[in-house]
């Protein structure tokens, strides 16, 4: 039996292989460029993300397509997240350009990393088999750590990077004996046959299942960053150099949400009765740690860590009532959570000067005062993690908890607006400090204002108003995706 | 029957110097067993007809990958006599870890649990058949992608190594090839007009 070889579909995978390619002349012509031109690099890396967003809207097929025997599909889910993915990358290369050159860490490995990271998360979402998934989730991670611990002078980053390398591989590896175990049972690693597979060994074994599946959610929980897994979190926002954090804190969540949805919902539906409990747990924990500790932090980037621990627990309550309205909302959820975290770090990256980290709550003290203009921006982002009309996480929340209603978790859906009552009292906290505390001392002087860092900034902020006005232009693609 | 026999040489073998590579004092030694441990579960291999594995087994571990331990074991001067400080100190504990994880390893294999019956026996294929032409086919059709993305990881771990441990120091001495061969005469020799010391 010697197999035929048949060529792949290689269509499918355009973009990634515009990313690698336009990543790999990034990696090579930045080798060329004196440090004071090293603008260039940006704008390649710039135009290599747009590249990919072209050739993402160029394949995008009417149905799902799968390709490389199974282990690759091409879907509306992957089409939208792939999109957003890259744009908010975009979006974290230009807020950070200031504060690597402030920092001393201008260099082209952080855009070749960002990319590699990118590449891993697209890879991820479009992954339809166990072995794609893990070298997603690989290549995303391994580009993060070395991304944390890029400034090398700082004794903190490389503490957080350590942290983050020795728990990611823990968790790396719990996610992988599952997958080991699942590939005992079933004799697959294509999701498509597991999904098959699974519904036959149901009634043979159930607990060797559960086993299984109990250890595929603990590693993508830990990698979701959901209660009790959440510990690397705070530390690694705190430490991370404020451009890498903003990174952490946006796309990886976009992937991460894919990943949940391919394993759980794609691979094991049969399970959901099992997962769906596991998830209600988490969530709530989730929900009810992250909004109390933060109201402790003084820190700002801690406290983005623990909001968004609370936020990984609305996004799991839309997985967790596992119907596809559920999905959709927390696909949206998901997504405006990025925006939204992009804005608050992208404000604070403006504020950092040389020899100045504005990380502290305090270090916004009176910001109305200089800065008006960036006050309201980041008042916008705050109401919008709060939920508050007419923001877009107002939506977000009302159609993740509409969803969780609809199955009949009303129970559930009060715990969660509780703790969003809670949760509003530190974003409220953000808005006095910056509207009624007076200004500190080394604050007076006047930011440096780039005029692309302020615009696409702007823009940004004010479409979180725009998609709470109009949540349709990109409901309606969530709701596709999964219909 | 041959082929039994060549199973239990080989297997005996691999037993044996596996643990004599955890045992033996010299470290030279123990990874030299490790490895006739890699041959003889290359040979194995070899014996399931998994002949491709077998060969890179040996190509990449025993050609490669254990010349280069044995290089960083005899240059790093470890003191063997320090790291056994401790050893009946740590006994009781080590044994009952040790004791602990045989208890689950039989629970589990003995259980209904996990079960063995999945899957039939392989049968023998022909011999003309390639083991590496079957893999071939499938790794650059099917598995290309995952093939790709795992060499984009081995690339991004080097360019993260070099990134975060290359550091220019403003000491250190190094030659400039580019300097020293566009160097002129007039750069180095100085003629020096003298009187002549005869007169």
């Amino acid at each position: 039996m010697t197999a035929e070889f048949v060529q792949p579909d290689l269509m499918p995978a355009l973009p990634e292989m515009v990313m690698l390619a336009m990543t790999c002349l990034v990696l090579v012509v930045d080798l060329f460029l004196p440090q004071e031109k090293r603008g260039f690099t940006l704008l390649l890396s710039v135009l290599t993300l747009a590249l990919a967003i072209g050739a993402v809207a160029l394949v995008a097929p009417a149905s799902a397509v799968s390709s490389f025997g199974g282990s690759f599909v091409l879907d509306q889910l992957a089409v939208v997240l792939k999109i957003a993915v890259c744009a908010i990358t975009i979006m974290v290369f230009v807020y950070s350009r200031d504060y690597l050159a402030d920092h001393d860490i201008y260099k082209g490995e952080y855009y070749v990393l960002g990319l590699f990271a990118t590449l891993g998360m697209m890879v991820m979402i479009s992954a339809h088999s166990f072995l794609l998934v893990y070298l997603g989730l690989e290549l995303l991670s391994l580009s993060l750590y070395a991304m944390i611990a890029f400034n090398r002078n700082s004794l903190r980053s490389s503490e957080s990077a350590m942290k983050y390398f020795v728990l990611g591989a823990m968790a790396s590896g719990l996610l992988l004996y599952g997958i080991s175990i699942f590939y005992g049972i079933t004799g697959t690693l294509d999701l498509t046959q597991l999904s098959a597979s699974v519904k036959g060994q149901m009634a043979e074994h159930p607990v060797a299942l559960g086993f299984a599946l109990t250890f595929i959610v603990v590693g993508l929980c830990f990698k979701l960053g959901a209660v009790p897994f959440h510990m690397w979190m705070p530390d690694i926002y705190q430490g991370a150099p404020t451009s890498v954090a903003l990174f952490i804190g946006t796309a990886p969540k976009i992937a991460g949400f894919a990943m949940a949805i391919r394993l759980l919902v794609d691979g094991l539906g049969d399970l959901q009765v099992d997962w769906s409990q596991m998830l209600t747990a988490l969530a709530i924990a989730s929900m009810a740690l992250g909004n109390v500790i933060a109201i402790a932090q003084t820190n700002f980037k801690r406290m983005l860590a623990y909001s968004t621990i609370s936020h990984v627990g609305f996004i799991l309550l839309g997985i967790l009532s596992t119907s596809a309205n559920g999905y959709a909302s927390a696909m949206f959820y998901t997504i405006t959570y990025a925006i939204t975290a992009s804005v608050a770090f992208g404000v604070l990256l403006v504020l950092n000067r040389k020899g100045f980290e504005a990380e502290e709550i305090s270090d916004l003290s009176g910001l109305n005062d200089g800065n008006p203009w960036y006050a309201a921006l980041l008042a916008i982002a705050m109401f919008s993690m709060a939920g508050v009309p007419p923001t877009v996480g107002f939506y977000a929340k009302l159609s993740v908890l509409q969803a969780v209603i609809q199955v009949d978790m009303v129970w559930l859906a009060i715990v969660a607006v509780l703790f969003s009552v809670i949760g509003l009292f530190y974003y409220l906290r953000i808005i006095k400090v910056m509207y009624f505390d007076k200004p500190m001392a080394e604050q007076t002087t006047t930011i440096k204002e780039a005029l692309d860092v302020k615009i696409l900034l702007s823009a940004n902020s004010l479409s979180l108003i725009l998609l709470g006005v109009f949540p349709s232009i990109l409901m309606a693609y969530c709701i596709l995706a999964f219909s | 029957m041959i082929e039994t026999i060549i199973f239990y040489v080989f297997a005996v073998t691999t037993v044996v110097s596996a643990c004599a590579v955890v045992t033996v004092r010299n470290p030279v030694h123990a990874a030299l067993f490790l490895v006739l441990t890699f041959f003889t579960s290359a040979v194995i291999w070899m014996t399931l007809e998994a002949e491709f594995l077998a060969i890179s087994l040996v190509l990449v571990y025993v050609g490669a990958v254990m010349v280069l331990f044995i290089f960083v074991v005899m240059m790093l001067d470890i003191n063997v006599a320090r790291m056994r400080e401790g050893f009946v100190r740590h006994l009781p504990l080590g044994l009952a870890v040790a004791v602990i994880m045989l208890g689950i390893m039989l629970s589990v294999v003995t259980s209904d649990v996990f079960f063995m019956d999945v899957g039939s026996e392989p049968v023998a294929r022909a011999a003309d058949y390639s083991n590496t032409k079957a893999l071939g086919g499938v790794l650059y059709t099917d598995y290309v992608f995952a093939f790709e993305i795992a060499a984009v990881i081995l690339l991004v771990a080097i360019i993260a190594a070099i990134s975060l441990t290359l550091r220019k120091r403003g000491k250190t001495k190094y030659q400039s090839p580019a300097a020293q061969i566009s160097v002129r005469k007039a750069d180095r020799l100085r003629i020096v007009k003298m009187p002549s010391s005869e007169e």
